[in-house]
């Protein structure tokens, strides 16, 4: 029952305006207990993400067609788009994508592939964890694109310096979750795998690396984003191909309608290895839900 | 199989948490330890089990353990320890794989442990979907399925509300009715000790050694609730314990 006297002053909420609750002792107020509960609980919404991102995208629309956006600032996301179909009929789109992504995919890969294999190793062994934190600690705050010119020294102006950029940057956040993950992972499950005589091999598959899987998938996040910043750079340094090389060119021409082209184009990236990564959250946490 | 547990101490760092404990734990027999907390009876259950090495004594095997025993020291753990990401089913497997048993041959195994448990029908569900007295089933039928010939459990009735915990007193006696198993049971309640134990090990305050070891003749099928002999040995032992339990108290509130 809404009971909208509760937020008056207690004066005017006399007790002869609620005969129906139990009377307590003559002259005393009864007042509802207030609520104090309930929030902290954020739930899906779905709609509200998109509603807002066509909003936004009308009302920079109808700024450009007024003019209260002028042309030279930002173009229109019609023109944007237009610039995007240019791109797709001329077949570019496609080998630009197919050098982002090969480069994206196999630094991506390799850079968590390592990363999780020291992170374990930093996890289980003392050894590796006294030689490889401080120097994790040492390298990851480094800006890792500071380092292409040297990976070019080393690997050439080719595909594999930009790859090494990827692999290295994507490598040292995802050792610092898989380990963090690893020492999360609750002992006294550990404990019970020894009591029960598992093999190390088994304990460290199906106790450790679940236990740890969490903080794992989290990690990718992080990195995954990295990878794309660290993707663009690379491209814009020096390539021939690769959405970063487009928006690179198309910045050099003044041609904004292809650089806002090509930003949306990373959006859409990005939102997709997010949402592949959600699936795969929610395929293999599955049990936590 | 028997246990020896001979002239066993043991320290972190410079505290003693147990000294000189000898026991005998025979075949077939239920033998809880009692003990104030923080006397050293998880240490001791640990030591039995071989997860933890004794600063001084040792603890003996007496015999072999029986036919198709695959790992003969089992633990029940108070907070149950399931994972939580395998199903009930799943848990059971995870102790049978390193064995050797899958598909078929591990089916079968896992059906009896859950029929002897009545969990047949929650042989799908994951930990989280279980009461806690559902997922210590899911424990001790984890526990049956490798064949133990000590069974060593601690406080696996604690975490419980008294009446699952009456529920699984229950069942454990009726599991041990059905086919007599050996057990060390650690506790710190007086009325699982009378109602489980053949031999009541009371050990003293930390460093914790053995005050007293009772013996409970009365077979475990016919102890009833009411029952005055029982009465009376559990009156015995709080007065054993009471001001041991009075003095670990206050240490720990000077600590
Ligand atoms: N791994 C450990 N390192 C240091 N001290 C410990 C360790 N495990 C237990 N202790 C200490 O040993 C004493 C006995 O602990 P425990 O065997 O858990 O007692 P109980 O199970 O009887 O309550 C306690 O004072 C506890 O703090
Ligand atoms: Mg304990």
């Amino acid at each position: 029952m809404p009971d909208t006297s509760a937020t008056q002053p207690e004066e005017t909420s006399g007790a002869d305006s609620r005969t129906s609750n139990p009377p307590g002792p003559p002259g005393e107020v009864l007042r509802p207990v207030p609520f104090r509960g309930g929030g902290f609980a954020p739930r899906r919404i779905g709609v509200v993400g998109w509603i807002l991102f066509t909003v936004i995208l009308l009302l920079w629309e109808l700024g450009s067609r007024t003019g209260v956006i002028s042309q030279l600032t930002l173009p229109a996301p019609s023109e944007a788009l237009t610039a995007f179909a240019d791109l797709v009929r001329s077949g570019l789109l496609w080998r630009h994508l197919e050098a982002s992504l090969s480069r994206l995919l196999v630094g991506w890969f390799f850079g968590a592939l390592l990363g999780i294999t020291v992170g374990f190793a930093i996890g289980l062994f003392s050894l590796a964890r006294a030689g490889m934190v401080p120097l994790v600690a040492a390298i990851f705050p480094i800006p890792k694109i500071a380092l292409l010119p040297l990976f070019i020294v080393w690997f050439g102006i080719g595909e594999e310096s930009k790859v090494a950029v990827i692999l290295f940057g994507t490598f040292f956040p995802t050792v610092i979750s898989t380990y963090g993950g690893v020492d999360n992972v609750d002992r006294s499950l550990i404990r019970m795998g020894q009591s029960f005589g598992l093999r190390r091999f088994s304990i460290i598959w199906k106790i450790i690396l679940p236990g740890a899987l969490p903080a794992i998938l989290s990690g990718m996040r992080i990195s995954a984003s990295i990878a794309i910043i660290l993707l663009v750079a690379a491209e814009m340094i020096g390539a021939e191909f690769g959405i970063g090389a487009y928006v690179m060119q198309a910045g050099n021409l003044m041609a904004t309608d292809q650089l806002v082209a090509g930003v949306a184009v990373l959006s859409v990236f990005g939102l997709t290895v997010s949402w592949l990564i959600g699936r795969a959250e929610r395929y293999l946490l599955r049990w936590r839900s | 199989m028997d246990l020896k547990v001979d002239s066993l101490s043991h320290r972190y760092g410079e505290m003693p948490v147990l000294e000189d404990i000898d026991l005998h734990i025979e075949s077939g027999q239920i033998v809880c330890v009692i003990g104030p907390s923080g006397c050293g009876k998880s240490t001791l259950l640990r030591l039995i089990g071989g997860l933890e090495r004794p600063t001084a004594g040792r603890v003996l095997q007496l015999g072999d353990p029986p036919d198709g025993c695959l790992n003969p020291l089992t633990y029940i753990f108070q907070d149950f320890a399931l994972l939580p990401w395998r199903t009930v089913r799943g848990n059971i497997s995870l102790v049978l794989e390193d064995h050797g048993f899958r598909g078929r041959r591990a089916d079968a195994i896992i059906d009896d442990v859950l029929a002897r448990t009545k969990l047949s029908d929650f042989k799908a569900a994951y930990p989280r979907q279980l009461s806690g007295g559902m997922k210590q089933r899911v424990a001790i039928a984890r526990a049956l399925a490798v064949k133990p010939a000590v069974f060593l459990m601690d406080e696996p009735l604690s975490a419980l509300d008294s009446q699952t915990r009456e529920l699984l007193m229950d069942d454990l006696i009726g599991l041990w009715l059905r086919e007599t198993f050996t057990a060390v049971y650690v506790t710190h309640n007086l009325n699982e000790a009378v109602r489980l134990g053949h031999k009541i090990v009371v050990l003293s305050r930390r460093p914790g050694r053995i005050r007293e070891i009772v013996d409970i003749d009365t077979p475990l099928g016919t102890r009833e609730i009411g029952d005055p002999a029982l009465r009376d040995r559990q009156q015995h032992l709080w007065n054993l314990m009471r001001e041991e339990a009075l003095a670990a108290d206050r240490e720990l509130a000077d600590a």
